[in-house]
This record gives structure tokens, C-alpha cells and sequence, in this order.
């Protein structure tokens, strides 16, 4: 259980110590997390969910990881896209540039790319193991720091801004988290989730906990209003650092806050506090996509579109109240693995645009479907994904979204589900339709031809995106078996 | 699992994986793309005959994939379907006779034929849905898949036109996921079993049922074109032939045509529809579509625009049938139409790129002698345009003529008089084309005459019209046969108990 933690981190060492096959080493690093992920897999639908103690000690005094249904999804979720992230940043770098000032720039920054990369790869998997309150944090904040350094590194000063405030907002939210936390161990003295959860008692301490851990999550997680930092940091990082910022990062925080409220502090969740998430989400629908439709940069279009999705996660928050744990989860979980193909798909193709063109202009991208077939019909496909048309997973999402809300008739949230599905479809196509316009004086720009890797990557991921809801019988059986309450421990060593 | 259960996939894989062979295909190799595409449809209609057959001796074809609790995707073959499905092969077939002919040179035609394939699969896919979840999953890759069809030549035009596409199909859409979702909550899984709900709902949810139905309605009626859902259409103009074809005879409108009769005959059923009382709307919206579409089209000078208000206004006589549904000769009117429509609506269209190709004609007063020039292409055509009007032996005459029964056997004197009134103009704006076509006198040279060979036009051009005509005045002959739309028409009917 402890291998997608171990795996990655001595692999990013091992990158920044060698520094040289630092290719060989990711890869390996990606394929054996995903089969490590994959045992995982089989070993929850074999046993339930499973538990460790590090080292051998008991909680509350030792860490303990837990592995159940909706930890293994967003473990896969994490090792199906690293894997396509590792190959299309080999692309990308490897990308030859007829400028030699860039052509160096590229190979510094692969140097600390790669070791970067492992280390976010390892905090996440961390993330969604561990079942320790404080180490939590410690993956927190393992996290916000490789993810500032990855925006950094395109080197731009726009980009310079944009990951300094990134590093200060992430800090910030991982500060008020850690607060929270200090208020829940002065409270109850546990840091073990699986003990906290029969502990809690409301009283001041504990909301004030709760009330801390939440605002820094929410920070971290780019809700609206929160949401300032996004759009200029995963716009202007290096194509493949904005896919694993907008695909897999914000998926972390928000996980954990999820787990909070539906795992750990339920009985103090109130109606309106729920109803005020679930307004905010709205919010985040309607005002990200009204913005994504008014960018002139394809990647600042995509980026919107992240705050635009993230905010059908938060609708889920108040049509949770009707129904049981696993229902909700399974709402969550198809819209983030959606939205996690789909947008790695998108920022993927947006890299390939932009290195294909030499820039990402809305209005200038005419006959981009002559040169680049494949890209685009990953963007199409994914878009396909976005809007929540099926077969897609994010379809198989908005359907229990919808369902939920005219079962609980809060009909309203239908409304801005649909809504937010068209809007998407406008921004989608507005892009799309560019694509296709076939200009009278076109020729192919002289630029070098894309490499495969940036190309097969976007088109598999965009592809799994659509059909996963195809499969959606697969997700709902792994997290049916992780729900049950039966949990196996394994050994972790000898205290 | 047995032949039954993959007769079904089969016929959508028929023409999906030659879609996606093409696609990969390099530009030049044309000659495999034709063999591709021809066998494939040809491999399709084998197989839906099969699938006729086979229903008409009784035998169940379907298979199930269930998604999560409450989503499951059916397919499912009926007597309806296998009506929709034939259509749709048949005319398909001959729609890629024809592109084949028409884009002969073009650029991107791996593109357009790839899309095309997909198109056709989704289509059939619309045909044997066998749920409204199903039907609304080949709903929406319908509009995805025309999309690039209608934005084909790139232009800002046609790029304008694909977006109020867009934006027309995608609102219906998402109208009816709405619709369909709130319909599930209340009577649980939509199977189309062909006798509705039980009628108990009526009883709680009757105001919620007829607003769903009518947002149901909505979602289709802005494929079939219903006004004031229409608008889409006459843009669309700016396709390419065959895509224009497409749109208006095999798939586009036809599904939502098609829809319209599922929802009323399967997921509502006629006797709780005429328990809630809607059915005077359809009806009412129905007729205004009829009347309006002609009146619009009497004002046109461009043929092809001409034709697509032509073609709102004979798609809402299957509406118009379908509503009348306590009347079982008015529902074959209605039924056997979109069968009829298709066949003229194809013919008419495949004669209007045909002199567009040929000679540059694309509005009605340059068309003055060109019969003299293209008398094969113009025989096609007024035999289309003779059978839009209602004239006996067409297959046009033979809907009026169950329309019009079906509605004085109810008493509702209106709809005579809303196909009389709608002939007449019928009459007024097809008649004076071929008066101008075969009796006018050619006015200088032809706009822009792009071929001059041993036929009047491109052979592969001049076939599919030919074929498709040829029908339009067979099937109307022999509707009583054995083997026609019509009795086809009368077993489905007889299957649903009217």
C-alpha cells in the first residue's frame, strides 16, 4: 500500500541526484505506480477496504494508511493520467525548437521538472492514503510546493507573478489548515480519522476546526470567489505542469475537504451550510464558463473552464443530504474522473497549439484541423466530455446530479447544471469551430512536426474520458466494495 | 448470446468501423474509400433486411448494457424501428452514390466521408434505441456528428450556420435531458414497451406528466423543425448536397420526427396522452408548422432554401398524423409519411445539386428552359415535386389520402381542410419551377456550366435521383402490395393495437 508513495519519491531523488535518463527513470516511476494502483485495485475488490499502520504502531499513536472505494479511484485516476503526463512531457521537451535560446531554456527545465513531478506524483498518492489529520497537512503541503515550483518554471514573467502568488496562496491555505487542525487536537486530542469520526462533538473547537480546514481547502480548491489564483497560474505554466496543476491538483484538495464533511464531521454539517456550498458551486458554474467564453487565449479559456467544473463538484454538496454516503461519492467521483481526463486532454492539446503555432490567439487558430488531425479530435472529444453530453463519464455525473436534484426537488440546481452544459457547449465550439475554418491563403507553417507524444497522449486521454461512462459499472462496483464497513488491517512492520 | 443479440450491434459497427477506417485513411486513396463506403452501406441494408425479417416473424432482437442503477443503454428491435432503419440504409446508400459523384476532386473528403459514416451509424442508432436514454445518447451524437458535415466548406457562412445549429440543437437537447430525467423520477425506467405508462400516474402527477410531455416535445421538435423551433434549418442551406439531403430525407429532421412518435406511441401511450389532454397542442403547433412552412417557402427564390421551408412544412404531417392518435388511419398517414417525405424530399434535393453542379443554377428564375438541357434531372424532379402536391400515383397522394381519412373519420373537418389549403400552396410553389423548367425559354447562358460530357451530368449524379424518383411513383402504385411502406405501416400499427 505503501509503494505509490515510496515509488515516486525515490524516483524523484534519484532524477534530480543522476540527472541524466531522467526519462527512463519517470517512466518507470509512472508504470510501476499504475501497477502498484492496479494492485490496490484488485486487492479492495478482493478484501474491502484495507488499513496499514506505518511501521507497526497503533493508532492514535502511529500514522495509519487507509485504502477504500473512493481512495483507489482518485489513486487510478492520479496514475492513469501521470503515466500520460510523463509521455507528453518527454514529448514536449523533446520538441525541437529552431531557436537555440529556448532549445537550453527546454533543457533546464526539464532538469527540475522531472524530480518536481515525482514529488507532486508522491504528495498526491499521500494525499489520498493517508488517514492521519497532521499528515495530511504534511501532503498538503508537500504538494502546494512542487506545484508552485512546476509553475515557475516556464520562466516568463507572467508566469513569474502568477506562481508567486500561486506559492503564497497555496501556503496561505495550508496554514489556515494546519490552524484547523491545531484546534482539532486541542479539542479531542486524535488525529486518526478513522477514531475522530466517533469522537466528534460539536462544540466551539471542533467548528472552529472545521470552519479553518474548510476556508483553506476551499482556498486551495479555487471555488468561487477563491478561485483569483487559477486562471493566470494554469494558463501561463508549462503545458504539461498546466495539466497536472488543473487535472490532478485541485482534485486533492478537494477530495480531503470531502472527506471532512461526509466522512468525518457529519453530524455537524448543517442544511445551510451545505446550501451555501452548493450556491457558491452554482456561482463557479455560471461566472467560470460566462469568463471562459470571453478569452482571447486558449489556455486561459481552458483554465476558466476549470472553475467552471470544479463548481459541479460543490453542487453535489447540498443534494448529499437525501441520499446515502455511497450515491454522493459516486457523483463526486465521475465528475473528477471526468473532468480529469477530459481537462488533461484539453491543456494537452492547447501545449501541442501552442507549440505547432508558436501561439494560442482564439481568433488566429483557422485551419489548425489541417495540420494537426489528431489534437483535434482529442479537443473535440473532450469537449465532448465537458459539456456532459454521453456517453462521457461527465454525462454519467450530471445524470445523478440531475436525479438527485428532482428527487429532493431542489429543481433550481437542475437549472444551473443545464445551464452550465450550454455555456460549455458555446466556449467548446467556439474554439472548435476556429479549427475548422479553412482560410483561402492557408499553408502548413514551416514550424517542426509534432511529435507523437504530444499527440497519442490528449487523443487516449480524451477517449477515456468519453467511454468511461460506457464502463461506469466498474468505478460504482469499486466503490460499492469500498463501502463496506468491514476494513482488513495489514501489517506495516514491527513497532 | 446468440445471432439475435449481435444483429443489432452489428448493423451500427457496418457503418462505424468503415467511418473509422476512412478517417485514417490518406486523402488519395479514393478508390478504397468508395469500396469501404459502398460496402459498408451495402453490408447494412443486407443486414437490416435480416433484421425486417426477422421481426416480422416474430423475433425479439435486443440487448441491454447497464451503466449504473436507473441508466441503462437498450437496444432494441421493433416494428417501428425496422421502419425508420430501412429508410435510413436505403436512402443512405444512395446519398453516398451520390457524394461520391458530387465531391468527386474536393478537397477533405477522407474527413467528410468519415463523418458520414459516423453520421448514418447514429442514425440507425436513433432507429433501434430501445429506451430514452438511448434515444437521447444517439440524440446528441446526432448533432455532434452533423456538425462538421454542415461546416464542411470552411467558410464564415457556413461556419455561422453550423453555430445556430449548435446552439438550436444543443438548447432541444438539453431541454430534453431535463425532461427525460424529471420523467424518470416519476414513472422509473422508459423502456418502449409500445403501450406507455401505467395510466396510475396520471392520477398523482398529471400536471407534471403534461409538462413533461411537452418539454419532451420541444427537445425533438427543434430536429424536426417545428415552428418556432425551425430557425436552423433554412441556414443549413449552405451545406453541400448531399449533406443537404442528409439533413432533410435520412437523418436530421427524421429523427426528430422519429421522436415525436416514440414519445407519443411508446414512453406516453395514446390512451394516457389523450387522458391528459396535450395532444390539441401537438396537433395546433403541427398545423401552424404546415401552413407556415409553405407560406415561407412561396417567398423563396433560392431553390434550395425554397425546399427546406418545403421540408418544415411536410415533416409536421407526421406530427400532424401522430396527434390525430385515436385515429388509427390518421396514424398510418402520419407514419407512412416519414417513409414518403424522405424518398420525394431526397429526390428533390439530389436534382437541386445536380444543377447547382452542373450548371451553376441555384435560384428558381434562372432555371427558365433547363429541362431542355437536364431532362432526365427534371423528369426526377417533377416527379418529387408532383408528389409533394399530393398527385395520385405518388406516394404523396397515398399520406394526404390517410391523413385526410383519418381526420373526417374523427369528424375534425380542420385537418381537410389544413391539407387542402396546404396543397394548394404546395402547388404554388412547385408548379411554377416546372412550368419555368420545361416550358420556359432559356435566358442567355447558364450561370456557370462546370460539365459537358456524353450525359447531361456526372453519371454517379444523375443515378441516385433516377432510382429515387422511380420509387416515389412504385411504391405509390403498388401501396397495396404486400411489400410497401404502407403495409409495412399497417403491421406496425396493428403491433401497437390502434
Amino acid at each position: 500500500m505503501i509503494s505509490p508513495i515510496i515509488l515516486p519519491l525515490i524516483a524523484g531523488l534519484l532524477c534530480f541526484l543522476l540527472n541524466r535518463r531522467t526519462f527512463a527513470i519517470a517512466l518507470a516511476a509512472a508504470v510501476a505506480n499504475l501497477l502498484a494502483v492496479c494492485f490496490l485495485t484488485y486487492q479492495l475488490l478482493l478484501f474491502g477496504p484495507m488499513r496499514c499502520h506505518m511501521g507497526g504502531w497503533q493508532p492514535p499513536l502511529g500514522i495509519t494508511l487507509r485504502s477504500d472505494g473512493p481512495a483507489v479511484l482518485m489513486l487510478l485516476m492520479t496514475a492513469v493520467t501521470g503515466l500520460a503526463i510523463t509521455v507528453y512531457a518527454r514529448g514536449y521537451f523533446s520538441h525541437r525548437i529552431l531557436n537555440l535560446r529556448q532549445a537550453t531554456q527546454h533543457q533546464e527545465q526539464q532538469r527540475y521538472f522531472w524530480p518536481l513531478w515525482m514529488l507532486l506524483l508522491a504528495g498526491l498518492n499521500g494525499l489520498f492514503l493517508s488517514n492521519d489529520i497532521f499528515n495530511l497537512y504534511v501532503t498538503l503541503e508537500i504538494i502546494a510546493i512542487a506545484a508552485a515550483s512546476l509553475a515557475a518554471l516556464s520562466g516568463k514573467p507572467a508566469s513569474q507573478l502568477a506562481s508567486f502568488r500561486y506559492l503564497l496562496v497555496s501556503l496561505l491555505g495550508s496554514l489556515t489548515y494546519l490552524l484547523g487542525v491545531v484546534f482539532l487536537y486541542r479539542s479531542c486530542g486524535i488525529l486518526d480519522l478513522d477514531i475522530l469520526q466517533h469522537h466528534v462533538a460539536n462544540g466551539p473547537g471542533i467548528r472552529a476546526a472545521l470552519a479553518l480546514m474548510s476556508i483553506g481547502l476551499l482556498l486551495k480548491t479555487a471555488l468561487v470567489p477563491l478561485h483569483f489564483w487559477l486562471p493566470p497560474t494554469h494558463a501561463n505554466a508549462l503545458a504539461p505542469v498546466s495539466v497536472i496543476l488543473s487535472g490532478l491538483v485541485v482534485k486533492g484538495s478537494f477530495y480531503l475537504l470531502f472527506r471532512l464533511w461526509f466522512e468525518i464531521f457529519t453530524q455537524l454539517i448543517t442544511p445551510s451550510a451545505l446550501n451555501f456550498m452548493g450556491t457558491l458551486g452554482a456561482v463557479a458554474i455560471l461566472w467560470g464558463a460566462v469568463q471562459a467564453m470571453r478569452q482571447h487565449r486558449l489556455k486561459l479559456m481552458v483554465a476558466y473552464s476549470t472553475v467552471s467544473q470544479l463548481g459541479y463538484l460543490f453542487i453535489a454538496f447540498p443534494l448529499s443530504r437525501i441520499d446515502e454516503s455511497i450515491q454522493v461519492w459516486s457523483i463526486v467521483i465521475f465528475m473528477a474522473l471526468g473532468h480529469a481526463c477530459a481537462k488533461s486532454a484539453l491543456f494537452m492539446v492547447a501545449g501541442a497549439v501552442f507549440l505547432h503555432l508558436g501561439h494560442d490567439r482564439i481568433k488566429d487558430l483557422n485551419g489548425v484541423r489541417a495540420s494537426l488531425p489528431i489534437p483535434v479530435f482529442a479537443y473535440g472529444i473532450a469537449g465532448v466530455s465537458l459539456m456532459g453530453l454521453p456517453p462521457s463519464a461527465g454525462f454519467i455525473g450530471k445524470w445523478l446530479l440531475l436525479t438527485s436534484s428532482l428527487t429532493s426537488s431542489q429543481w433550481w440546481w437542475a437549472l444551473v447544471i443545464i445551464t452550465g452544459s450550454l455555456l460549455a457547449m458555446i466556449y467548446v465550439f467556439r474554439v472548435m469551430s476556429r479549427f475548422f475554418v479553412i482560410p483561402e491563403d492557408y499553408s502548413v507553417t514551416t514550424s517542426a512536426p509534432l511529435s507523437p507524444l504530444l499527440e497519442w497522449p490528449a487523443l487516449i486521454m480524451a477517449l477515456i474520458s468519453l467511454f468511461l461512462g460506457l464502463a461506469a459499472s466498474w468505478p460504482m462496483k469499486i466503490l460499492a466494495t469500498g463501502n463496506t464497513a468491514l476494513t482488513q488491517v495489514f501489517p506495516g512492520g514491527l513497532p | 448470446m446468440n445471432w439475435e443479440q449481435w444483429l443489432l450491434p452489428a448493423i451500427l459497427l457496418s457503418s462505424f468501423i468503415p467511418g473509422i477506417i476512412i478517417f485514417a485513411l490518406p486523402e488519395e486513396r479514393h478508390r478504397l474509400r468508395t469500396v469501404l463506403n459502398l460496402c459498408g452501406s451495402i453490408l447494412k441494408i443486407v443486414l437490416i433486411l435480416v433484421m425486417d425479417t426477422g421481426i416480422y416473424f416474430g423475433y425479439n432482437f435486443e440487448i441491454r448494457l447497464s451503466l449504473i442503477p436507473g441508466v441503462e443503454l437498450l437496444l432494441n428491435g421493433d416494428p417501428l424501428s425496422a421502419l425508420f432503419a430501412t429508410l435510413s440504409s436505403v436512402l443512405w446508400l444512395l446519398t453516398t452514390v451520390y457524394a461520391i459523384g458530387y465531391l468527386e476532386g474536393s478537397p477533405n473528403r477522407s474527413h467528410f466521408f468519415g463523418y458520414f459514416s459516423l453520421c448514418v451509424t447514429v442514425t440507425i442508432g436513433i432507429a433501434l434505441a430501445g429506451n430514452l436514454i438511448t434515444f437521447l445518447l444517439f440524440y446528441e451524437l446526432l448533432t455532434l456528428t452533423t456538425y462538421p458535415l454542415i461546416i464542411h466548406r470552411g467558410t464564415e457562412k457556413s461556419l455561422r450556420a453550423g453555430r445556430n445549429y449548435l446552439i438550436y440543437a444543443f438548447s432541444g437537447g438539453a431541454v430534453f435531458l431535463f425532461a427525460v430525467v424529471a420523467l424518470q423520477t416519476i414513472i422509473g425506467p422508459t423502456d418502449f414497451t409500445g403501450a406507455g405508462f401505467s395510466p396510475s400516474f396520471i392520477d398523482t402527477h398529471a400536471t407534471a406528466l403534461a409538462l413533461i410531455f411537452i418539454l419532451l416535445i420541444i427537445g425533438v421538435g427543434v430536429k424536426a423543425a417545428l415552428v418556432p423551433l425551425h430557425g436552423w434549418l433554412p441556414q443549413a442551406m449552405v451545406a453541400p448536397a448531399p449533406v443537404s439531403a442528409l439533413l432533410h430525407a435520412v437523418a436530421v429532421v427524421k429523427a426528430g420526427a422519429f421522436g415525436i412518435i416514440r414519445i407519443v406511441l411508446d414512453v406516453y401511450g395514446p390512451q394516457n396522452l389523450l387522458l391528459l389532454g396535450v395532444l390539441p397542442l401537438l396537433a395546433a403547433v403541427a398545423s401552424i408548422t404546415i401552413l407556415y412552412g409553405s407560406i415561407r417557402a412561396l417567398q423563396q427564390d433560392d431553390l434550395k432554401r425554397r425546399l427546406a421551408f418545403s421540408t418544415i412544412s411536410q415533416v409536421s404531417y407526421i406530427a400532424l398524423g401522430i396527434s390525430l392518435v385515436d385515429q388509427p388511419l390518421a396514424v398510418i398517414g402520419g407514419l407512412v409519411h416519414l417513409v414518403h417525405q424522405g424518398l420525394m424530399k431526397i429526390t428533390l434535393f439530389f436534382c437541386a445539386g445536380n444543377l447547382a453542379e452542373t450548371l451553376g443554377i441555384h435560384r428558381i428564375s434562372e432555371m427558365d428552359g433547363v429541362a431542355r438541357r437536364m431532362p432526365f434531372t427534371m423528369a426526377a424532379f417533377s416527379v418529387g415535386a408532383l408528389g409533394m402536391i399530393g398527385i395520385p400515383p405518388t406516394v404523396g397522394f397515398v399520406s394526404k389520402w390517410y391523413l385526410g381519412l383519418g381526420g373526417l373519420a374523427a369528424g375534425n373537418w380542420w385537418v381537410v381542410l389544413i391539407l387542402a389549403v396546404s396543397s394548394l400552396l404546395n402547388a404554388c410553389y412547385f408548379l411554377p419551377i416546372l412550368i419555368r423548367a420545361w416550358f420556359g425559354k432559356q435566358q442567355g447562358p447558364w450561370p456557370d456550366e462546370l460539365y459537358s460530357g456524353r450525359f447531361e451530368t456526372r453519371f454517379m449524379l444523375l443515378i441516385p435521383p433516377l432510382v429515387t424518383a422511380f420509387i416515389v411513383i412504385a411504391a405509390g402504385a403498388v401501396a397495396n402490395a404486400q411489400i410497401s411502406p404502407l403495409a409495412w405501416v399497417r403491421f406496425i400499427v396493428r403491433k401497437y393495437g390502434l
